[in-house]
């Protein structure tokens, strides 16, 4: 049972990170249709912009975060604006291959700038373990934990009671309609990509923290687990990217804790499609049932 | 108040719309009837900016709108209400009315904008907070025109407001057009029903394959032999 509850706290943990990635793959697939491949190479950017501040500019903690949040809703911004603004009314998958080509150009761009290297993350946090009747937990996990939990509450709170959140949901239910009342729908997906990405760039950091290692190409595997979360919880469903984060996390910890480590990322995936044969819609994604 | 003159509109490759001439003068309701297809929604979407006109040119009080996008065409002063209704599922009925108002940066008025659309249809206001897809297709419509009305336009453009509606409901929409006309806003009434659309028109317009065929005020058109064969079932 310790162990068990142990490796829920870890994967609560690592849940954390991808919850925080799916929002942004499921916020830009509502408003957009588009699956943003480019996603998790703005959650390295995010890690690498925290590198750099922590190391030179003395950042502590908070500055590293919402810095980070900055320049991930920043370098989200400037990639819808390039990439993909102009295949606007182009066919979906032009705009698909492109997300994977920007995503590549991220990548290879980061590792001829500043070298493929594994760098390791400052630790700027003091790590402490606190054994709680035989489960440690330590202040980083808590840390990543309650962080993630107040940008999900923000984010939740943007989404339902700002104007610029109900316009989101306005533009992802029927873009035309939206521009009939006056919604400017390109600064609204703007707007949410600078959501998405800003989260990203903070998941970044959190990984940082965490696993202490970061390098150009971080962004890849951790990039596909947060979009097969967000597919879980049914893609478009916001609430759906968190639970379904969450328990991506708590699932490849527990393989891992029992032994099949290397079979982690080929259980999650079969989870994943476990769950589209009962669900195909995902966890809380809606069958679209169109009213004419 | 608006002026369609010489409009090409192609709708993909199709030239949906050809050399259409008409206007609206302010305070008037003008109807453009015909038969599905004609281009009656092509006209409305090229005056709303969601299609952009091959050529020609709609002005509207002296100015050209051709080339403005539909947030700035909002704001000028013309809404649009479109064809199958549109309100923003997943938005409660209230959240809904507010995009309506979103350009509208004055809170007080937007408070008068409530009351107004409430005063109009009351079941919008016991169903304030509701998800708007859970409305029935009559109280959908309702919706629509209150969220354009939210906007406070100076025109307002309907299109199909009665399709699809129990009767119970067309004779109740009808009546809230002539209302919503009668408190100073022109409206642009685009009907298949085009007896209803005719008797409560200033004017109306004969569209078919893109073209205008006739003009007349209503009741002209009403009375027209060719109209009644068409249009009106006999």
């Amino acid at each position: 049972m310790q162990i068990f509850f142990q490796q829920v706290i870890n994967g609560l943990s690592l849940g954390s990170i991808y919850a925080l990635l799916a929002l942004g793959y499921t916020m830009v697939y509502g408003i957009i249709k588009l699956i943003n491949f480019a996603h998790g190479d703005i959650y390295m950017l995010g890690a690498f912009w925290g590198y750099y501040v922590i190391n030179s500019w003395h950042f502590n903690f908070i500055e590293a975060l919402l810095s980070a949040m900055v320049v991930g809703a920043v370098s989200g911004v400037v990639i819808e604006y390039f990439a993909y603004r102009p295949l606007r009314h182009s066919p979906r998958i032009t705009a698909l291959i492109t997300a994977i080509g920007v995503s590549f150009l991220l990548e290879n761009g980061m590792s001829y700038l500043f070298s493929s290297n594994t760098r390791s993350f400052p630790q700027i946090i003091q790590q402490h373990n606190y054994n709680i009747g035989g489960v440690l937990i330590s202040n980083i996990q808590i840390l990543i934990l309650v962080t993630a939990c107040v940008l999900m509450v923000l984010l939740q709170l943007i989404i339902k009671k700002t104007k610029m959140g109900k316009a989101m949901r306005a533009v992802s239910v029927d873009s035309d309609a939206a521009e009939l009342v006056g919604i400017n729908t390109n600064v609204t997906i703007s707007f949410t990509f600078a959501l998405g990405s800003s989260l990203a760039g903070a998941a970044g950091v959190l990984i940082g923290l965490y696993y202490n290692s970061i390098d150009p190409l971080m962004g890849m595997t951790p990039g596909i687990k947060a979009f097969v979360a967000a597919v879980l919880g049914g893609i478009g469903s916001v609430p759906g990217a968190s639970v379904g984060g969450f328990l991506i996390g708590i699932l490849e910890t527990l393989f891992q804790s029992i032994g099949l480590s290397a079979y982690k990322d080929a259980v999650v995936y079969g989870v994943l499609i476990i769950i589209l044969l009962i669900l195909p819609a995902g966890l809380f994604g809606k069958n679209k049932k169109e009213k004419v | 108040m608006l002026k369609v003159s010489d409009l090409v509109v192609n709708y993909g490759v199709i030239n949906a719309v050809k050399k259409v001439n008409f206007e609206i003068n302010q305070g008037e309701i003008v109807t453009l009837i015909g038969a599905n297809g004609a281009g009656k929604t092509t006209i409305l979407k090229s005056i709303s900016g969601l299609l952009k006109a091959k050529s020609g040119q709609i002005e509207y009080e002296g100015k050209s709108i051709n080339r403005q996008k539909a947030p700035k065409i909002v704001a000028a002063g013309i809404s649009q209400v479109p064809e199958g209704r549109h309100i923003f599922p997943g938005l409660s009925v209230k959240e809904n009315l507010q995009m309506g108002a979103f350009l509208v940066k004055d809170s007080s008025k937007i408070r008068q904008g409530f009351q107004e659309v409430y005063d109009r249809f009351p079941v919008l206001k016991e169903r304030e907070n509701q998800d708007a897809a859970t409305l029935s297709g009559g109280e959908q419509q309702m919706l629509a025109m209150g969220r354009a009305l939210m906007a406070r336009p100076k025109l307002i453009l309907l299109d199909e407001p009665s399709m699809g509606l129990a009767p119970i409901f067309i004779n109740e929409i009808f009546d809230i057009i002539k209302e919503i006309n009668s408190n100073g806003t022109t409206v642009l009434l685009i009907e298949q029903n085009a007896k209803k659309a005719l008797s409560i028109a200033d004017r109306g317009y004969v569209v078919a394959s893109g073209e205008i065929k006739m003009t007349g005020t209503g009741g002209e058109l009403l009375q027209n032999e060719d109209v009644q064969k068409a249009y009106l079932g006999g």
